[in-house]
């Protein structure tokens, strides 16, 4: 039988699931959207990220908090030039060679990785305060999942904010809108397209090590989890923040609830719905329509 | 007046018109690849399951490239066609349903085709980014579907074991001796390049090509643009489905592979290192892909993967259309050279 309690624990991790989604996804969608770019490669910088940060857990003995933000500063700081030297050669090319070129990026980086580090997988060891459960008033719940929920949360009204009320954001939202306008209109989209990559790279980063621990990392992490990134930029719409938090959220409840009581067709309803949805509304459940 | 125009553009006389008239004749090197396939046969008859693997690859490459080179749709879910043309052989087979080899892939070829036609007529009214992420959907959607009907196709075991009758009751697919598997491969590829190098060098192909190049121009003058992209994908299907039932009959097996992320990702390498929209390249990519996996991999996996990243990467940032991309300039300057007094 399902009683409240269930359904309870099956939102939250649902939830958690979700959270983990639109942190790696929210700077794929953005970059798509500025640039139009088929970028196939961004899995591989959260997994880039989920290896920096357990490793040097591990290695380095850093701390989770302090580990996460080194994540972050390298994974954004190593993507600048690659975005500067090659990306940047590709945005006019044809939609074929970027898929290859993102395809090649994948399989390079992942190759380097299982050469590096080794092909098994990384397990992320969480502090003692997140590994037990909290009590949150109706039911005991995992502290971690509860955390991500929290954590992403803030993350979507932090990115939020700054895509609606500061300078910045304006002008990324203007040059998704319309790029030739915004940079007529004196915004440097070059840069404003640098600052974002490092950005979105630096939040995939963050999602390959926050969601580590129930997703995994292994070098073949990119190409496992490619499909599930595509889906939510593309329901969510391309360069939308809050539709991508949207379909994130949809996502991971949706995947969370039919692993559970579809263990085997869930996946297939998934890429189902995920078809009819862009038939329906080529730009996304919560996209703009295309002018 | 008017006559002097025609005479003068009557293709005898005027050199471009000539080369336009006669674009379509076969060249006399055209026969090398087919001399060299039936050399390999004699040379290396210990090899015949590589090169039996080899032919297949380069038929599903050549319907992939009548779709990408020639009608310009970037797709990642190719391998459907060549999974739903396996599986309609392996189960008919397996099922004692059919198990007549020849006509099993004009059985596979009509599968696929309707697939590619009922996919075709939803998939192809987007374009871009959309399009990409519906094929690759579409592809995993197949892929788990197969995994699922574990009573029809196996799941993840696939079928094995598959009865296919010997060819005209005569020749035998013996898995241990090739000859006939090497054989059949090469007769129908030989059948399959016919096909698809007389589409592309007639007008129906021709205007896949302006389609690719200028897709509203195309709108413009008249042509019906939706309808030639289902066709060539339908047909490309039909061709990607015999390639799969190929590789069926050749295996006596199915198995979820043909239906593959890696399969759908690996020919479009194939056509990308080959150079794609140029017939041969889906030969030269081949060739170039599988004797290089075939060594290298086994050996070094790993070093394979970074290389073959790496190569890819260069060839979307530099060469933009393969090997044939870097050579063909290089013979054009070489003839200029030697035209040259």
């Amino acid at each position: 039988m399902i009683n409240g309690v269930d359904v309870i624990g099956m939102l939250l991790g649902g939830l958690a699931a979700g959270m983990v989604l639109f942190i790696v996804s929210v700077g794929l969608s953005v970059t798509m959207g500025l640039m139009g770019f088929a970028n196939l490669a961004h899995g591989s910088f959260a997994m880039l990220g989920g290896y920096v940060i357990v490793l040097s857990m591990h290695r380095l003995g850093l701390g989770f908090v302090s580990a996460l933000l080194l994540g972050f500063v390298v994974v954004a700081l190593v993507s600048i030039p690659v975005e500067r030297l090659l990306y940047r050669r590709l945005y006019r090319a044809a939609e074929l060679d970027q898929v290859l070129f993102t395809i090649g990026l994948v399989f390079a980086l992942s190759a380097a990785v299982t050469l590096l580090i080794g092909p098994e997988n990384q397990q992320l060891v969480l502090p003692q305060v997140l590994q037990g459960q909290l009590d949150i008033g109706i039911t005991r719940y995992r502290t971690y999942s509860l955390l991500l929920i929290v954590v992403g949360t803030l993350i979507a009204i932090l990115l939020w904010l700054a895509f609606e009320r500061t300078l910045i954001g304006a002008q990324i939202r203007a040059a998704v809108d319309n790029r030739r306008m915004a940079a007529s209109l004196g915004i440097n989209v070059d840069r404003l397209f640098t600052i974002t990559f490092a950005l979105g790279s630096g939040m995939a980063a963050l999602g390959g090590g926050l969601g580590a621990e129930f997703l995994g990392l292994d070098p073949q992490y990119a190409l496992k989890y490619l499909v599930y990134f595509l889906i939510v930029v593309a329901v969510g719409g391309l360069g939308r923040v809050s539709g991508v938090f949207s379909a994130a959220l949809i996502l991971g409840l949706m995947d969370f609830v039919l692993k559970k009581y579809l263990p085997k067709g869930g996946t297939l309803f998934i890429y189902v719905l995920t078809i009819l949805l862009l038939l329906w509304r080529p730009q996304g459940l919560f996209g703009r329509a295309a002018r | 007046m008017t006559t002097q125009t025609v005479a003068a553009v009557r293709s005898d006389v005027h050199p471009a018109a000539r080369t336009l008239a006669e674009r379509h004749r076969p060249r006399a090197w055209e026969v090398v690849p087919w001399l060299a396939a039936i050399a390999f046969f004699f040379a290396l008859p210990t090899h015949l399951g590589f090169g039996t693997e080899l032919l297949i690859t380069i038929l599903f490459a050549l319907s992939l490239d009548l779709v990408l080179g020639y009608a310009g749709i970037v797709t990642l879910g190719h391998a459907v066609f060549f999974g739903v043309g396996a599986y309609t052989v392996g189960m008919l087979a397996k099922y004692g349903i059919w198990s007549e080899p020849i006509t099993g892939l004009l059985i596979a070829a009509a599968a696929a085709a309707v697939v590619g036609l009922g996919s075709g007529l939803v998939l192809l009214r987007t374009t871009g980014l959309t399009l990409l992420m519906l094929t690759l959907c579409t592809r995993a959607l197949l892929e788990e579907a197969a995994n699922l009907g574990h009573d029809w196709t196996g799941g993840f075991d696939g079928l094995d074991s598959v009865p296919i009758q010997p060819i005209f009751g005569i020749f035998e697919f013996n898995p241990l001796y090739l000859t006939t598997q090497y054989v059949y491969a090469l007769v129908v590829l030989f059948v399959g390049f016919l096909i698809v190098r007389t589409i592309v060098y007639a007008p129906f192909g021709q205007s896949l090509t302006g389609i690719r190049e200028n897709t509203l121009r195309m709108h413009a003058v008249g042509a019906p643009v939706n309808a030639r992209l289902v066709t060539c994908y339908t047909i490309s299907a039909a061709i990607a489905g015999v390639a799969g039932a190929v590789w069926a009959q050749a295996n006596l097996y199915v198995n979820l592979s043909t239906l593959g992320l890696d399969r759908a990702a690996t020919v479009l390498i194939i056509l990308a290192l080959g150079g794609y929209g140029r017939l041969y390249g889906a030969f030269i990519g081949a060739i170039l892909y599988m004797v290089l996996s075939h060594y290298l991999a086994k050996a070094y996996p790993t070093a394979w993967q970074l290389g073959l990243g790496l190569l890819l990467m260069v060839i979307a940032l530099c060469a933009r259309n393969g090997m044939i991309g870097i050579v063909e300039p290089l013979l054009q300057r070489w003839r200029r050279v030697r035209s040259a007094p």
